[in-house]
């Protein structure tokens, strides 16, 4: 096996253009797992530690760019406001030390469909900026997932940065597991609310082979709630709209059998969790309005 | 096989012949002489191995071994010495001692990733609430104490070192 050990963006890229079986390592909160557990034996570990440009982020205008590298601390203490969905997705990793050394690009790289940030991702929409030696290229969150633990990334990519929509509404993250630390997902929910646009995005995890959106359950709740005028009038969603969607979230899962859990339970466990967080996010935004109007 | 540089408990040293997969850990463990940090479950789940990397708590055995070239490491046989205390005489940690005087240390496994995730803590919080206790220490599981001495040992350590400024 080979160390190696790039000091800069541009020289890790031309050691992934030549040893495109390399593979990259940061927080190695999966890859060492997997080394330890004689899992896999790579040729090249392609070790990212040392550039600093994947340990920032910046926040724009309308998205926030984040470092493939950022932990899940960093995002949790400083991003809250921008990324709440993330944000909270973030606080349910693992634990402290390993919310310190994971960050989202590892978690794409994986691209389990346990991994945490995806729903929260796929809920406030985003894009993948991956880059090689022949270029960059930006891939929307909803077609980075490809597969059980496969994603879009040619074998010659880096994940450098991801770029996530600013929230301009309440969002939410709910994850079934046994207990509060340490749990891998036995399934998980996203939820933002879009007054911008006046839409609705989800996101499902551990529930489907990859993590997916509850595409017919955002066309249903987008029409409802543009049918009633609930996003000017500020009204309660009523119960029946609010079953529907939660019938058709647990409808675009896909799940299985496994150690963490049933299909049958997975399906119902994701329509609860949309169930809730529409109406958290749902309350959030009422309770928002109503400051805005009681200031005019 | 590759040479590692690494800075632990405040001293430069040296490990060679490390295995291009190998662990922090083992490096701590079998190269460098410091077996505190103890090897469980190798894969992030039990804190065991918690040790600080220029000064973040991390499980030493997700690291690579070439990760920690040039940084700087503080493992439970350096907590007394970050405590600003002298390593002589077996003088403790505030939050060692504190351990002891609680009870909060039976089979013992787990205390030394415990002493370093409790100790990180009351470095960056001092006044914490038993919710920022459990939040810090969620990473290191214990199967004898049920917990209940060990944050009575950090709540002690905390009162200490308020009375102490």
């Amino acid at each position: 096996m080979d160390f190696l050990r790039p000091a800069s963006w541009q020289e890790a890229l031309a050691a992934k253009a030549e040893h495109p079986a390399a593979v990259p390592i940061a927080g190695g909160t999966d890859v060492m797992v997997e080394i330890n557990f004689d899992h896999r034996r790579p040729e090249h570990l392609l070790d990212l530690t040392r550039i600093a440009d994947l340990y920032e982020w910046e926040v724009g205008e309308r998205s926030v760019r984040l470092g493939a590298s950022v932990p899940y601390t960093k995002i949790m203490e400083n991003l809250r406001a921008e990324l709440p969905g993330l944000a909270l997705a973030s606080h349910t990793v693992a634990s402290p030390q390993i919310r310190n050394r994971g960050g989202v690009g590892g978690n794409l790289g994986t691209a389990s469909p346990a991994g945490d940030a995806h729903p929260a991702l796929l809920a406030a929409g985003a894009e993948v900026e991956v880059e090689s030696v022949r270029g960059s290229r930006r891939i929307p969150i909803d077609a980075f997932f490809t597969g059980v633990k496969r994603n879009a990334l040619a074998a010659d990519e880096l994940i450098k940065w991801v770029h996530i929509e600013k929230a301009d509404g309440p969002q939410q993250f709910s994850k079934v597991g046994t207990r509060n630390a340490m749990v891998i997902a036995v399934c998980a929910f996203g939820l933002a609310l879009h007054p911008a646009t006046r839409t609705v995005r989800t996101g499902i995890g551990s529930a489907a082979p990859t993590p997916v959106r509850a595409g017919a359950a955002e066309e249903f709740l987008n029409a409802a709630l543009d049918e009633g005028g609930f996003w000017d009038n500020g009204r309660i969603v009523p119960p029946s709209v609010v079953k529907q969607f939660a019938q058709l979230c647990s409808g675009a899962c896909n799940p299985i059998d496994d150690v963490r859990g049933t299909a049958a339970y997975r399906r119902h466990a994701v329509g609860v969790m949309a169930r809730r967080t529409l109406t958290w996010t749902w309350e959030s935004y009422r309770g928002a309005r109503r400051l805005t109007e009681g200031a005019a | 096989m590759m040479r590692v540089n690494v800075t632990v408990n405040g001293r430069p040293q040296q490990a060679d012949d490390v295995w291009e997969g190998e662990s922090l850990l083992y490096v701590l463990r079998e190269r460098l002489g410091l077996p505190g940090s103890k090897n469980a479950c190798e894969q992030g789940e039990c804190g065991s191995c918690t040790v600080r990397l220029d000064g973040v708590p991390v499980c030493s055995c997700l690291v690579a071994a070439g990760q920690a070239e040039g940084r700087e490491v503080v493992t439970v046989e350096g907590l007394a010495q970050l405590a600003g205390r002298r390593t002589e005489d077996g003088e403790l940690a505030p939050v060692q001692q504190a351990f002891i005087d609680a009870g909060a240390v039976q089979c013992g496994f787990c205390t030394p990733g415990l002493l370093v995730a409790a100790d990180e803590m009351l470095e960056r919080n001092p006044n914490p609430s038993d919710e920022d206790i459990r939040e810090a220490l969620s990473g290191n599981l214990c199967r004898c104490t049920g917990y209940e001495k060990i944050m009575d040992a950090v709540r002690l350590a905390a009162a200490r070192q308020q009375e102490a400024v």
